[in-house]
Parts: structure tokens; C-alpha cells; sequence
């Protein structure tokens, strides 16, 4: 499979990463070297194999449903590069 | 170097508590190393009063642990609180965590005091450094052709590898998602382990690949090595991955007596277009193994071809899907075009955070996660992935140790390789199987080619055998009897 200019367009919208036209004709050539490098795992044989999710063979562990951190609004704030009254602000949304 | 930065942990170590020197004399030593190297780009902040701080309460008997008055560099992928961390990217230029990270937290406890942050590829994304918002890191190490070419210390821990060699740290944390702290640690002439997935805590080390990243200690030798990853790893209920095992003592463990222990050479791992020097050099490793009582064993690792590509569909994918944070909402860079929507913010501000590497790679999990394509792409490799890990299951009943070179080259130049990223990823071709296997796995330094670069021999082992792999590593160091360094031009 390869990737065409309109792929890679959709792929960077998804993506969230605005590109320009020149970066869209850069990237296709370069996605498409590596997709088609990594094609080659059609080879191998895989049937009845399962996917693994897991390196080491571990139980996900749960925990007490208890409070363990809070009120520390201050330092979630601390970075946002928009903050007010308290939350994080951003463009607007809504007319 | 003065003497005291030519010194080994272990040496500052014992000095300290003998009083032969004090912590403070250490830090300070440090301090002006660091500032007098800048020229090498190793660190992207310089902390001298937490190295001082931690000095003071060495000397003073407050801290009496196993690294009281260490003075450390932290790859910048590591939050420290209040301080600048940055994962080599524009997206978190100044961004000051206001929490630690586990490891490092787990390294203040022990007594270990911060020098800086050390410089890596963004977000641990290549094998040059030369992918960092804030300027590649320049190797200590020269070729002796003369013609005094930069060379690139690997990566992605690349700032952490250079600091160790140019004696501007005595040890140093790196992270290693398909080979970044070994890499680095063999272009260097130093040593670096990467645990058994789990073994340090992943929380609050930025996120690349979640199944893949580990912390792991670089240092000069493999006793400092074994010494610091004791302090860097235990259970941390903060990290689902976190393995909730016994820490054993592996500098107390150390014995280079391989008596009875089985040495596999995976016949997959020679490969086309890897120099004679490297191949020679993993015989020489083998020889030195069977001179410390080992026995040589071939063995086989069928699918290590995939491992490569495995590596580019799994990496990228869980990468795609860690950054989708970097919204320019709650942290980080933003840029809000005029009049701009939030989708527009959204763009923007990954369109100017990111670098061409870190783009590269989202679109390629995007693409391979994307409807449509996820079976045939990501399900698939983690279907070879299983088999990857099953070679290594099946390798392990027939051998204690495997033992491979650990990069196909020594150190390249800085802009060699960064037009073609093919040629790029094949450096971490022998690492990589090891990270999708979740093995321990490091880097000794080996000898030096014909150009006086740094080769490094690679030890893989059973999963939670560190012991077994500091071990070999061991006795391949008092064999190789490396003890070249880079010779002070910066």
C-alpha cells in the first residue's frame, strides 16, 4: 500500500499538526519508504499467534477507591499557557 | 579532568565516607566541569546549587544513603520538580513539572544531588541527538584522522552518554525505548543498562512508546551501574507497569566467575554490511566469556529480522496516541492563529512544537492506527512482537547470556545519516529485539576501531537477571581492560 498527498493530508488533520503543501509533498515519499519497509511483517506467519499487549506477564492491579490527591489546583494551572478564574482557558468555542 | 571527576562512583562513594575528600569538593569539581564543557551542548540546564545541597548533606551526616553527595546529570526527559523539563522539544520549552519523577526521587532519597538536566533527541525520538529543539550534542570522541569532524554521541540519551565520557557526571539516567541508552553508552566508551520492563517506574518520565520506554543508569562501569539502578528501581503503585518484585543487591551480587554458564551467539545477528572490526570485536567478546568459564552456545532468534520494522508500527503507534497531549491547552507552547477556532489552536501549536522527527513518527501511528489499517499494520506486529518475545523464551532454555554487538557502527558524524531516517533506525537494529522482549539488556565498552572510536559489546538476559547480565558485563570489562577516554579538546 502507499500513501497519496490527499492521505497524508487527512492523516495530518487527524493528527492534529497543520502542514503546508511543500511539507504534504515531503512527507509522501517518506511515509511511503517506511510503510513499505515495514510491509515486509506480511511475511511472516502469524496465524493463531495472539497480539501481545503485555512484555512481562503481569495482572493490571486495582487499587482502594480512595481520594489519594486533590486541591492542588494551583499547580495544575501552573503551566497552562492560558488560565482564568481558576480554569484553563482557551479560544472560544461557542458564538 | 581533574581527579576527582576521573574518579568512578564507587571511588567517590567510599572517598566520601572515609572522608579522604569531601562531597562538597566533589560537587564543586563537578560544577566547574560542567561549565567549562559547554562547547559539548550536554546539558540544557545546569543545576549547581541542588549538587551543592546534596554535597552539603553528605558531609554534614544528614544524608547517609548509598548515593550521599553523588552528583548526577538527568536526562531531560525526567520531571524534576520546579525545574525546566523539556524532552528536547519546543512544545515544552520552560515547562516546570511541579512534581518528581519517581526515579529521580527514588535517586534524591538515596542521597544523590542534581547537576542538570541533560540534552537528548526530542522526546527520545532518534539515535544522533540530532533531532533536539535545542541543538545536537557534540561527542567528546574524535577520529584520529585529524580532520576533528563532529561526531555524534547516539542517541537518544545522547547529552547523559556525552556528559559521562567528557567527565562532566560521574553517572548518569538515561531512557531506553529501542536502544537509547545503549547506543549511546557503546559510541561513548561508557557502560548503560535498560532493566526488565518494569523495573524503574515510568512515572513522571515523559511518555514516547508506554510499552517500551524503561529508565536505566549510563556510567563509567558496570559496578556503578549495578549501584545506581539498585537506588533508581522498586514497586511504584503510581506506574499500572510497575513490577512488584524484590530489588536484589546487584553490586553485592558482582562476580565475573561465568563457571557453568551458557553463552548463546544468535546466528541472525551477523548481519550484511556490519565491519569486520564489529564482528571481530564479538568474537573477541566470546573468547573473553570462555576465558571467565562460560560456554559458548549458537542459538537462534528467528524473527530478529522483524524486529526493526515491529519496532516502527508499535513505537510510532502508542507515540502517536502519548503526544495527542500536547494541546497547548494545560501545558506547553501555544499558538493561537488570528481569529483562530480550537481546532485551529490545536494545529498550530503541534505544528510549532514539534520537529520534523516527532512529526514524522505521529503520522506514521496515526496512519497505522487509523480505520481500516489497524489490523493489518498494529495488530499484526504485535503478533510478530509475541514471536519475538518466544524466540528469546525458547533461546533462554538453551543459554544463561546472549552476547551480540550493540550498534552495526561506531559513532557517525553529525549530519550523516539525518537525510535518510531508514539509514537512521538501522543503528538500534540489534537493540531493538530486546525492548519488544522487555529484557535486561546493556552496553560494555568493548575496545576502540581502526579510527579510535568506541565499540560496545551487548549482554541480553532473562527477564529480572539483571545479576546475570551485570555479571558477564563484568567479566568482559576486566578482559577488554578499556580504559581510553576522550581526549580534552572542548
Amino acid at each position: 500500500m502507499s500513501v497519496s498527498p490527499e492521505q497524508v493530508r487527512h492523516i495530518a488533520n487527524l493528527a492534529r499538526i497543520a502542514m503546508s503543501d511543500e511539507e504534504i509533498e515531503r512527507l509522501v515519499p517518506e511515509l511511503n519508504a517506511i510503510i513499505g519497509w515495514v510491509e515486509q511483517l506480511g511475511e511472516v506467519n502469524t496465524d493463531g499467534i495472539e497480539p501481545l499487549t503485555a512484555v512481562i506477564d503481569q495482572k493490571l492491579r486495582l487499587r482502594e477507591d480512595q481520594v489519594t490527591a486533590g486541591n492542588i489546583r494551583g499547580e495544575v494551572l501552573a503551566n497552562a499557557p492560558g488560565a482564568e478564574h481558576g480554569f484553563f482557558a482557551v479560544p472560544k468555542v461557542i458564538e | 579532568m581533574s581527579e576527582l571527576t576521573s574518579k568512578t562512583i564507587a571511588e567517590l562513594r567510599d572517598g566520601i565516607r572515609r572522608r579522604e575528600f569531601s562531597a562538597r569538593e566533589v560537587a564543586e569539581a563537578y560544577n566547574s566541569a560542567v561549565a567549562a564543557a559547554r562547547r559539548l551542548n550536554a546539558y540544557t540546564l545546569e543545576t549547581p546549587d541542588d549538587a551543592l545541597a546534596a554535597a552539603e548533606a553528605a558531609d554534614s551526616g544528614k544524608s547517609t544513603g548509598p548515593l550521599a553527595g553523588i552528583p548526577l546529570g538527568i536526562k531531560d526527559l525526567f520531571a524534576t520538580k520546579g525545574v525546566d523539563t523539556t524532552a528536547g522539544s519546543r512544545i515544552l520549552r520552560d515547562f516546570k513539572p511541579p512534581y518528581e519523577s519517581t526515579v529521580t526521587a527514588n535517586l534524591r532519597k538515596a542521597g544523590a544531588g542534581m547537576l542538570g538536566k541533560l540534552n537528548m533527541d526530542e522526546f527520545a525520538m532518534g539515535s544522533s541527538n540530532e533531532t533536539s529543539a535545542y541543538g545536537p550534542v557534540i561527542s567528546p570522541w574524535r577520529r584520529k584522522d585529524g580532520s576533528n569532524a563532529a561526531l555524534t554521541p547516539g542517541g537518544s540519551s545522547g547529552g547523559s552518554a556525552a556528559a559521562v565520557a567528557a567527565g562532566i557526571a560521574p553517572g548518569v539516567t538515561g531512557t531506553d525505548t529501542g536502544g537509547s541508552i545503549r547506543q549511546p553508552a557503546a559510541f561513548t566508551g561508557i557502560c548503560g543498562i535498560k532493566p526488565t520492563y518494569g523495573r524503574c517506574s515510568r512515572w513522571g518520565i515523559v511518555s514516547f512508546a508506554s510499552s517500551l520506554d524503561q529508565a536505566g543508569p549510563m556510567a563509567k562501569t558496570v559496578r556503578d551501574c549495578a549501584i545506581m539502578l539498585g537506588a533508581m528501581t522498586g514497586f511504584d503503585p503510581k506506574d499500572s507497569t510497575s513490577l512488584n518484585q524484590p530489588v536484589p543487591d546487584w553490586e553485592d551480587g558482582l562476580s565475573s566467575d561465568l563457571k557453568g554458564k551458557r553463552v548463546g551467539i544468535p546466528r541472525e545477528y551477523r548481519i550484511d554490511g556490519v565491519p569486520d572490526e564489529i564482528n571481530a570485536l564479538w568474537d573477541l567478546g566470546l573468547e573473553w566469556l570462555k576465558d571467565a568459564g562460560a560456554v559458548p552456545v549458537e542459538i537462534s532468534l528467528p524473527h530478529t529480522k522483524y524486529a526493526l520494522p515491529t519496532y516502527y508500527i508499535i513505537a510510532p503507534a502508542e507515540a502517536s496516541s502519548n503526544l495527542a497531549r500536547y494541546d497547548g491547552v494545560r501545558y506547553g507552547l501555544r499558538e493561537t492563529p488570528l481569529n483562530g477556532s480550537l481546532d485551529g489552536m490545536y494545529c498550530a501549536t503541534r505544528a510549532a512544537g514539534f520537529g520534523a522527527e516527532v512529526k514524522r513518527r505521529i503520522m506514521i501511528g496515526t496512519y497505522v492506527l487509523s480505520a481500516g489499517f489497524y489490523d493489518a499494520y498494529f495488530t499484526k506486529a504485535q503478533k510478530v512482537r509475541a514471536l519475538i518475545k518466544q524466540d528469546f523464551a525458547q533461546a533462554f532454555n538453551q543459554c544463561d547470556v546472549i552476547l551480540t554487538p550493540t550498534a552495526p557502527s561506531a559513532a557517525f558524524g553529525i549530519g550523516e545519516k539525518m537525510s535518510d531516517p531508514l539509514a537512521m533506525y538501522l543503528n538500534d537494529v540489534f537493540a531493538v529485539p530486546a525492548s519488544l522482549a522487555g529484557l535486561p539488556a546493556m552496553s560494555v565498552p568493548g575496545g576502540l576501531d581502526g579510527q579510535g572510536l568506541p565499540l560496545g559489546l551487548h549482554l541480553i538476559g532473562p527477564e529480572l537477571d539483571e545479576q546475570g547480565v551485570f555479571n558477564a558485563a563484568l567479566a568482559i570489562e576486566e578482559r577488554a581492560g578499556f580504559t581510553a577516554r576522550a581526549e580534552k579538546w572542548w
